[in-house]
């Protein structure tokens, strides 16, 4: 009777497993379409596509192949600047007047011709919307009152661009060249547009657009946005009336994948060309195997640990200089960061103008334990570190936990969320933080300005830069230098300003600059001219075939 | 003897049985009512206790002062907590739960595009489980302390005790990485993405219904890893559960009577005893495929499955509150639903819960 119920059994189970095998369907090798360029990519930063709004670094990425600027770094020198839709510009002897030259012809993806009054509005709606990345623009002077004055149409082919102090063109320039600069298409976005009710808040009738741009797309570049699903997918398509060299793909696709691991299986397995997030081991693999490639590229984004002022122990100087020496630098540039970043000590990261080689610490616990015991700390003391749960600042802070422990100094690691960790040090409540500081545009100014300027070190301050964020009160006249190489014309000079402001942070400030990100990238060998560029802005896909 | 019943007598007992359906679904109406409120209120709480800003996970690290200053204005984040709890009632109640701050779209928009991708996942995982299962916790059941019956306890244990992630990883590297068989992570193709409109968002039903072959076979090579994990998990707790009920049956003196009377052993087994063990075996099942339809968050992990666990891990790790919010909404309507249908089933299937 057994018998019977077995063989019931046996066929119903020989019956799953045979249709599961069926269905699975023969061994098939991947392949991405030949006209497509598909890249695994953790994108999860972006929440916007509007220009005028959006400030992440993955996004900028998107907007640097979507859409046009006045002008763009040179990718040969990044100390340098080439034209886009300009064709010249010239600075006017008070050093107050940009006057730029359209070059002729010009079409947005719609087809729409591309005008001065483009410019203009892209650069009023960035004023009036105020959004987060809108102080790239308002620090020269723009409020929404004064916005149709100071950037103008002067006529079809010219923008006229006028800035309230004689900066030193450079910065002006590298500003530009940043997301918010993009130009976008009035009258696409004038379609769009929906309307508002004003407020104290927010003076204006309507919304410029933004709520339709957060997915859409106004823009000339050699990509059209076509879409944009949050943790899914971006794809671009070619633009067939791109003003430059046509792309010779004609898509790029996207996909978020967040693990290192998975986009490695992924381009192994030839399901995508180019994985972006690799960490040390995987990137390891991916060059030692003979049918892909890597490449690298030094980023703007510097890595460092910072002391809150408002701890006593962390206030003395002597402290602060023997955390410098209680870093095991060799150790992490050859392990924890290898393939992805490179020891750095300076707060300016290489590729900016006024960068500065000096990496002067070592490990060196003697000479830590005599400046402990200079601040009557000789038996150490104890502290703790916020540290968000991901690699490599969970490793460097484990890292740096030993170490510290051989001066006697006791350091407890609070893991948490990278939000969490960031709300805690906005609010001035960590004792140590370590994090990434990114440069908010392409120039020295925007790292000078958050670690050397805290003009109210008060819990109230309204300038909330890195320094204030750890309570440091910045010597009066490092902040008036940081300002003053803002507006000196000769670049040289302004670079040598720059340069003695790092010594000095180098020295006597409460940050520890670990190292500065190389972004890395491993890609199918089948890729031709594929490069990732200087910033995230730069990371190009338009020159890429197969 | 039966005494026969007055009419008054009648229509009396007609009344209470009345006024018993109204107390019940009455008293049903109730627990909804406080669950949904409890749920509304303990994670809409637990989302501003969070030592997270909420600003930030709308503007990130590099917002100037004053933008932070007025989103937290406009948002109402500076009002007291009740107040902000009554508003967010209040728009809850006429179906707004918000915009989602990681996709910018209104919160139930993005959970209809995602809640299909889990329940496909979770309705393949739930009948390759109890295809599977049943017929082995038939068998433990029937060769009780055989070796058979030790291969299904090993079989559940594991099922039971490995982490899924883990058995994910591991199935993908030999699937999909060492022997192809499989899809990588996704629910498509990107080569169909744009070729295949889903009218529903069953992947499987849609390409099956608009005759596409081809897509169809992509979606299954997709599906199939994560959907094969999910149903080893329920499978492991189904037939578990069948075994217990069977051994319970087969102990029931109809089955001597059935014996006895010459019926063969498969009509007893499969005809009698599992018959009678179906009754609770629905709501075993339909528990798992709830639990599986609140989005399996690792699974989807691992596979990029872009269901709803995803959408909810993803919004939590922003802080991005509307979206968890509607998220957990919706996750309780399923459990009742599920629930209520099971309830449902178990008057069908057994006639005796109909009589009273």
């Amino acid at each position: 009777m057994m018998h019977s119920m077995n063989k019931h059994f046996r066929m119903l189970t020989a019956s799953a497993a045979m249709s599961l095998i069926l269905m699975a369907g023969a061994p098939a090798f991947a392949e991405t379409p030949a006209d497509t360029l598909v890249e695994g990519f953790a994108f999860d930063d972006i929440i916007t596509m509007d220009p005028g709004e959006a400030f992440e670094l993955s996004t900028a990425e998107i907007t640097a192949n979507t859409y046009s600027y006045l002008v763009r770094l040179d990718l040969n020198d990044t100390s340098k600047i080439v034209g886009d839709l300009a064709e010249s510009w010239t600075v006017s002897d008070d050093g107050l007047t940009y006057t730029f030259k359209l070059k002729p012809g010009l079409k947005f993806a719609s087809g729409n011709p591309i005008t001065a009054e483009d410019v203009a509005y892209s650069f009023e709606r960035v004023v009036k919307l105020d959004k987060s990345p809108a102080f790239i623009l308002t620090q020269f002077g723009l409020t929404g009152d004064n916005i149709a004055e100071k950037a103008k149409a002067a006529d079809a082919n010219t923008f006229v661009f006028t800035v309230d102090k004689a900066y030193a063109p450079s910065f002006v320039l590298n500003c530009l060249t940043a997301t918010v600069g993009s130009v976008v298409d009035k009258k696409l976005v004038l379609e769009h547009v929906a309307a508002v009710t004003p407020s104290d808040e927010y003076k204006y009738d309507n919304d410029f657009g933004n709520a339709w741009l957060k997915t859409g797309y106004a823009g000339s570049g050699a990509f059209k946005l076509r879409e944009w699903r949050a943790n899914e997918v971006v794809v671009l398509e070619r633009n067939d009336n791109y003003f430059g060299e046509k792309a010779p793909l004609a898509r790029v696709i996207y996909r978020h994948m967040k693990e290192s691991s998975g986009q490695r299986l992924a381009l192994e397995n030839g399901d995508i060309d180019v994985a972006r997030n690799l960490e040390p081991g995987d990137l390891e693999a991916v060059s030692k195997n003979t049918d892909l490639a890597s490449t690298s590229a030094p980023k703007g984004t510097v890595y460092y640990f910072s002391l809150n002022q408002k701890n006593p122990n962390l206030a003395k100087p002597e402290v602060a200089e023997a955390f410098k020496y209680l870093v095991d630098y060799d150790a992490i540039g050859s392990t924890l960061i290898k393939g992805i970043g490179e020891i750095h000590q300076t707060f300016l990261p290489k590729g900016v103008l006024g960068e500065l080689q000096e990496n002067p610490y070592k490990l060196d616990v003697a000479k830590a334990k005599e400046l402990l015991a200079k601040a009557g700390l000789a038996d150490g003391f104890s502290v703790t570190m916020d540290v968000r749960n991901t690699q490599p600042v969970t490793g460097i802070a484990e890292s740096v936990q030993q170490t510290l422990a051989q001066a006697n100094i006791k350091m407890e690691i609070i893991p948490g969320d990278g939000k969490q960790t960031l709300t805690k040090y906005r609010a001035r409540t960590h004792d140590i933080y370590i994090g990434q500081w990114g440069q908010d545009y392409f120039d020295p100014n925007s790292n000078a300005e958050t670690f050397t300027v805290n003009p109210d070190n008060s819990d109230e301050g309204k300038v909330k830069t890195l320094a204030w964020r750890n309570t440091w009160d910045v010597p009066k006249e490092w902040t008036e230098q940081s300002k003053a190489a803002l507006l000196e014309k000769d670049a040289t000079k302004r670079a040598d300003m720059y340069k003695d402001l790092q010594k000095k942070v180098l020295e006597k400030s409460p940050f520890v600059i670990v190292f500065q990100q190389t972004e890395v990238a491993g890609y199918s060998g089948k890729l031709k001219g594929f490069k990732l560029g200087p910033s995230f802005d730069t990371n190009y896909v338009f020159t890429v075939s197969k | 003897m039966t005494i026969p019943e007055t009419t008054t007598q009648l229509a009396g007992r007609s009344r209470a049985r009345a006024k018993g359906r109204a107390t019940s679904i009455l008293k049903f109406l109730v627990v909804i009512v406080t669950t949904y409120l409890g749920l509304l209120a303990v994670t809409f709480f637990i989302g501003r206790v969070i030592p997270i800003d909420p600003v930030l996970a709308i503007l990130g690290d590099r917002a100037p002062t004053h933008v932070v200053e007025r989103t937290r204005e406009l948002l109402g984040f500076n009002e007291p907590l009740y107040y902000q709890f009554y508003v967010y009632l209040r728009d809850a109640l006429t179906g707004n739960f918000g915009t989602s701050v990681l996709t910018t779209n209104p919160v139930m928009d993005d959970i209809r595009r995602v809640f299909p991708a889990t329940m496909e996942l979770a309705t393949v995982g739930t009948l390759i489980g109890s295809l599977i299962g049943v017929p082995l916790g038939v068998l433990a059941a029937v060769r009780r302390g055989s070796i058979a019956d030790q291969v299904v306890r090993v079989i559940g244990l594991v099922g039971y005790s490995v982490p899924i992630f883990w058995l994910g990883l591991l199935a993908l590297v030999l699937f999909y990485a060492k022997l192809r068989w499989v899809a990588y992570p996704g629910r498509i193709d990107i080569v169909y993405e744009y070729s295949f409109t889903p009218a529903t968002g069953f992947f499987l039903l849609d390409s099956l219904w608009q005759g596409q072959w081809e897509v169809f076979k992509d979606v299954f090579r997709h599906i199939i890893l994560p959907a094969g994990l999910l149903g080893y998990f329920s499978l492991a707790y189904i037939s578990r559960m069948t075994r217990s009920f069977m051994l319970n049956e087969l102990q029931q003196e109809y089955i001597v009577a059935a014996r006895a009377k010459g019926l063969s052993e498969t009509r007893i087994i499969w005809g009698h005893a599992l018959r009678n063990a179906a009754v609770p075996l629905v709501t075993v099942i339909a528990l798992s495929y709830a639990g599986l339809l609140e989005g399996s968050v690792l699974t989807e992990t691992v596979f990029s499955w872009p269901g709803l666990g995803l959408y909810i891990t993803n919004s939590l790790q922003n802080a991005d509150m509307n979206a968890v919010l509607g998220g957990t909404i919706v996750i309780g309507s399923v459990f009742i639903a599920i629930n209520l249908l099971s309830d449902l089933l178990y008057r069908t299937l057994d006639p005796r819960t109909r009589a009273r």
